[in-house]
């Protein structure tokens, strides 16, 4: 680092990454918190288990090869294209940059910040499935999507370099297509072949509601997935950078804040719009699911969803409309869709996290109309169809496709349900049954004691 | 055309404000906004009233002594 204002900058950049880090946990444990709320007694620990062995799984997979791909294939055999291998060295396993090293204080921050959006990808997988998949093959599939399938889609579409941004012009700035999209739409594609649990539908083919457990749990579990979201919308940020650093177009002396594709925005404006579609999602859900709390919850979320792809640009009171819209969209559409296709989304995942980015995605081209998607030239600039074009790829191509195929051979290898009876008997019996044996053992225990000590004249 | 009113980023940030999209559109922006908001408030007041309305003539006398006990 020369000069003391680089090496503040640096250890600017390392801590400001490291700080959002730290907040994104917070989506992980509002995930497990509503997922386990939302499951019933009977399914717990196999619940919470499922979505908290992404995090190692996830981790290990991102580090042996999901950052290379982020490096490596921004022009995967696109228009030409091939793997970067120059770009990918640094990020293998392998190389000096991946650990402690005194030249690259960057790489491991910048790293954990990708890590932590590939466990929210998984975990939205997980949420939709829960009380009648396997572990083991969710955990494929966390991986699958974690460091494989989100990693290639940033790569294309969420990198200053990405096919997608120079040709479709494709902009996402806070992830509601490479995030939410793709894991929406890998969802679906699970839950197509999984099939929805025992009783969720009547004869007649009516959906059946499965209410939450603890409602409560379900309510504290969302609150931290919005706060662990702003931590999610800072890491999205480049905090500060000079013009000929990025060495685009822009010409100057003044630094900014940027976007991913390190095209400007501000901080303050994100955290404007953040607010305004959380509350314009709110607001909306509130009243379409008629006062509904954990549909008013959700649609908070998808409402921040649905503005993200266009959160660093859009003025406040735009985002509020926007995540307002794509709220009404998204809650009619669930109820169609499990109608229609008897689809048992448990948690309503691939309504808020998949419709809602695919509609995001289609609004911002429209209301982003002609604005640059890059500092760099020759880039296109932002059109409906290329965003169309994105939320195509995002959500089939990338997210509805491999979770439908990968559940496929998992369904013909007999490992992808959990058989009925263990079904209706609950997954902590079956496989938690020391645990479970061991506490009526103990309560029998102290209620011997008990009865020996008291006397029936006390 | 560009709804942000820059094509590209060819520009001198110290010489850039607003790049919203739709300047100048502020006040109507702001007016749908308003509506909005005071339409969530009407119609919750409507939902409301009527649910209301319907709850106080549905009560269970065994069901509401139920309710009592329980807290």
């Amino acid at each position: 680092m020369d000069g003391n204002l680089n090496a503040l900058t640096t250890v600017f950049t390392e801590f400001y990454y490291w700080v959002t880090v730290v907040f994104m946990f917070l989506i992980h444990v509002g995930f497990c918190m509503y997922e386990v709320g939302a499951s019933r007694r009977r399914n717990h620990m196999h619940t919470l288990m499922k979505n908290i062995m992404i995090i190692p799984l996830v981790t290990v997979t991102f580090f042996f090869f999901g950052w290379w791909i982020y490096w490596a294939f921004p022009n995967f055999y696109i228009f030409g294209g091939s793997i970067d291998f120059d770009a990918g060295a640094a990020n293998t396993p392998w190389s000096p940059n991946m650990g402690t090293n005194l030249d690259d204080r960057i790489t491991g921050v910048f790293w954990a910040a990708f890590l932590l959006f590939s466990w929210t990808a998984a975990s939205i997988v997980s949420g939709s499935v829960i009380e009648r998949i396997r572990s083991s093959a969710l955990w494929v599939h966390a991986v699958l999507i974690g460091s494989v399938f989100w990693i290639v889609d940033a790569a294309w579409g969420w990198h200053y370099a990405g096919w997608m941004v120079k040709y479709l012009g494709y902009h996402d700035a806070y992830a509601s297509g490479v995030i939410h999209a793709i894991a929406g739409g890998y969802a679906l594609g699970v839950l197509v072949v999984l099939g929805p649990r025992i009783g969720k539908f009547a004869s007649d083919g009516t959906p059946r509601d499965i209410p939450p457990h603890n409602p409560w749990m379900l309510t504290i579990g969302i609150f931290l997935i919005y706060t662990g979201f702003w931590g999610f919308y800072a890491a999205c940020n480049v905090p500060v950078i000079a013009p000929e650093v990025i060495d685009g177009q822009i010409v100057g002396t003044t630094w900014t804040a940027t976007n991913i594709y390190l095209a400007p925005t501000t901080l303050s404006g994100i955290t404007f719009n953040f607010l305004m579609s959380l509350s314009g999602g709110l607001m909306a859900a509130y009243v379409v699911s008629r006062g509904d709390a954990f549909w008013t919850f959700s649609g908070g979320l998808a409402g921040i969803i649905t503005a993200s792809a266009g959160n660093d640009l859009y003025h406040p009171i735009q985002a509020m409309l926007i995540g307002a819209v794509g709220v009404v969209i998204v809650y009619k559409l669930h109820y169609w869709v499990e109608k229609r296709f008897k689809l048992d989304d448990a948690v309503g995942a691939v309504a808020v996290h998949g419709y809602a980015g695919v509609v995001g995605l289609i609004i911002a081209g429209f209301v982003l109309w002609g604005a640059p998607s890059s500092p760099f030239e020759g880039y296109a600039t932002i059109t409906p169809w290329g965003q169309t074009a994105g939320a195509i790829i995002m959500f089939f191509v990338l997210g509805f496709l491999p979770g439908f195929v990968v559940s496929k051979l998992q369904a013909a290898a007999g490992v992808l349900r959990i058989p009925e009876e263990v079904e209706l008997q609950g997954l902590d019996y079956a496989e938690h049954h020391a645990y479970e044996d061991a506490m009526a053992e103990i309560i029998e225990a102290d209620k011997a004691h008990l009865s020996g000590k008291v006397t029936p004249a006390e | 055309m560009s709804t942000i009113g820059y094509k590209d980023w060819a520009v001198d940030l110290a010489e850039v404000g607003a790049i919203y999209p739709f300047q100048g559109w502020e006040v109507p922006m702001t007016i749908v906004g308003v509506i909005f908001w005071l339409g969530w408030h009407r119609i919750q007041f409507v939902r409301e009233g009527k649910h209301l309305e319907e709850a106080r003539k549905t009560g269970d006398p065994e069901k509401i002594r139920k309710a009592l006990e329980r807290y």
